[in-house]
């Protein structure tokens, strides 16, 4: 039998699942264990249970100066910085990419400013942000609506453009008028593919993020991650690290929920 | 006086000819089959029709109207592919055809519940009242294109086009689609012009073959000129001509 026609079983497939992390896991154990075992005061590979115990500390004890659990407002602070930039992105990206999918003159006009615009690395505007929106939330949030909506107004508008032109004929067949096209025959079709692009985007949403609380930010997880590196404390470093990734991870898995509830019609092919 | 009237159409893309010099009246009623090889601007003078394009010569004129601009509501359309909207039930494709031409495309109340039970007529009429809840993709290739006439006829057309509409089904269930089409005319009579590549069909269904093809043909370049209507078969009666006018040869017809 080919290889390409072979399949995993049950048990085989969750073992194949589970072997990268254990590998990940083993190998970071015996590193941690070596440098430990040459010098119980090393800070660069803290051993699993250290972090275990660290993990522990910062999500359940109060830090003592302000009296709340750090680790928890830090999430709060910036899945809301996080949240508000990804939404703010994906509705300016929707009525974008349905005008230029689907206006001639709007394309004409916006569809290489904003190919152009892409181009544009939004952490070399950071400074300017800074300057002009102020160290607080906006210049945050802006960050990630420069870093994002170009990447989704071209997405959105090229899916826009990916619908059969057969279709848009038939409504205006229909009697439809551009605006009820818009709203019920492209939009509709639209979202599910918005969720797409929002998973998507949702990782360079977080580096813009994390960027813009590294360099000036009171909280935030990117604000304690570079906070704690000036003291080297890896174990908080690697509990945010993986807090994090975990973070990223529920959401994607939510949107793609999401997805799957909201458009069941994506998915009924025979 | 004819309903459609076609008068010296040429098309063509860039410096490409695709259509010249088509002439063709057509009158109300009427069922026109279109014909021809591929690349021949069949498709195109369907799109013509429909006014998705617009002549770069010629015009054409339905029941004496201005030349249409942009599709509308009095011409509908079949297409081979993409002709139901995949994001609505079956049953809020058909009422799409009613409401799409309203100021947001949606009804309300009570001409809401109006149009569903007219809906479900409809689909009960087309044979696919056991799916009304069910979404496009999940239907047959058959079931799909009786849903997509279905919508269209909802919008009540004065012309129905029908661009290669069973193409891509297997020969059995375009025979039911056949006697489908062919029910479906005696109940509303309307002008109806398909396109469709199979010869059979078009004498099978239609009243009137038109053909399409390159009269002059350059053979160091093919696309040096365009294609015409080439042949006009009168197709009713089983494609035997003169079966009607038998009674008024002998001047028995009365004055």
């Amino acid at each position: 039998m080919r290889l390409i026609n072979r399949e995993p079983g049950a048990a085989l497939k969750a073992a194949l699942v589970a072997l990268p992390f254990v590998l990940v896991f083993i190998a970071y154990a015996i590193g941690s264990e070596i440098r430990l075992a040459e010098n119980p005061q090393d800070r660069l590979l803290p051993a699993p249970s250290t972090i275990a115990a660290t993990a522990e500390r910062l999500f359940t004890e109060p830090d003592r100066r302000s009296d709340r659990i750090l680790l928890w407002h830090d999430t709060a602070a910036s899945l809301f910085r996080l949240g508000l930039g990804v939404a703010i992105s994906a509705a300016l990206a929707t009525i974008l990419g349905l005008l230029i999918g689907l206006l001639p003159h709007v394309r004409a006009s916006l569809a290489s400013f904003v190919a152009v615009v892409s181009m544009i690395p939004p952490l070399a505007v950071l400074p300017i942000l800074f300057i002009v929106f102020g160290l607080g939330e906006t210049s945050k949030v802006v960050l990630i609506v420069v870093g994002i909506l170009p990447f989704l107004v071209r997405d959105l508008s090229a899916r826009v453009m990916e619908i059969p032109r057969e279709m848009i004929v038939k409504a205006e067949t229909l009697g439809a008028s551009s605006l009820v096209i818009a709203l019920r025959v492209v939009l509709p079709q639209l979202l599910p593919r918005l969720i797409q692009a929002v998973r998507l985007s949702l990782g360079p949403a977080w580096l813009f993020l994390i960027a813009a609380e590294a360099i000036a930010s009171e909280q935030g997880l990117g604000y304690r991650i570079f906070l704690v590196r000036r003291f080297l404390a890896m174990d908080v470093i690697l509990v945010y690290v993986l807090w994090i990734t975990l973070l990223a991870f529920l959401m994607d898995l939510a949107l793609r929920r999401l997805s799957r509830r909201l458009f069941p019609w994506t998915e009924t092919g025979l | 006086m004819s309903f459609v009237v076609a008068r010296d159409i040429f098309q063509s893309y860039g410096s490409r000819p695709i259509l010249e010099r088509v002439n063709v009246e057509v009158a109300e009623g009427e069922f026109v089959s279109i014909v021809g090889a591929s690349g021949c601007g069949k498709s195109t003078f369907l799109r013509l029709l429909l006014a998705q394009e617009r002549p770069t010569r010629g015009e054409i004129r339905v029941a004496g109207a201005e030349p249409a601009t942009e599709p509308g509501l009095d011409r509908g359309v079949v297409f081979q592919k993409y002709s139901v909207f995949p994001h609505m039930t079956c049953r809020e494709n058909i009422v799409a055809g009613e409401s799409f031409r309203t100021g947001f495309g949606r009804f309300g109340g009570v001409k809401r519940r109006a149009a569903l039970e007219r809906a479900d007529a409809t689909l009960a009429r087309i044979g696919l009242d056991h799916v009304a809840d069910q979404y496009p993709a999940t239907l047959s290739g058959g079931m799909q294109q009786r849903l997509a006439i279905g919508q269209a006829l909802a919008a009540k057309p004065r012309i129905l086009l029908l661009d290669e509409p069973f193409g891509a089904l297997d020969p059995g269930t375009r025979l039911s689609m056949h006697d489908f089409l062919t029910e479906l005319r005696a109940e509303t009579a309307m002008t109806v012009f398909m396109v469709t590549h199979d010869l059979e069909e078009g004498f099978k269904l239609g009243d009137r073959v038109l053909v399409f093809d390159k009269p002059r043909w350059d053979p160091t370049d093919p696309n040096a000129y365009g294609a015409t209507i080439t042949y006009d078969f009168d197709a009713r009666d089983g494609g035997i001509p003169y079966q009607r006018l038998t009674e008024n040869a002998h001047g028995l017809r009365p004055a």
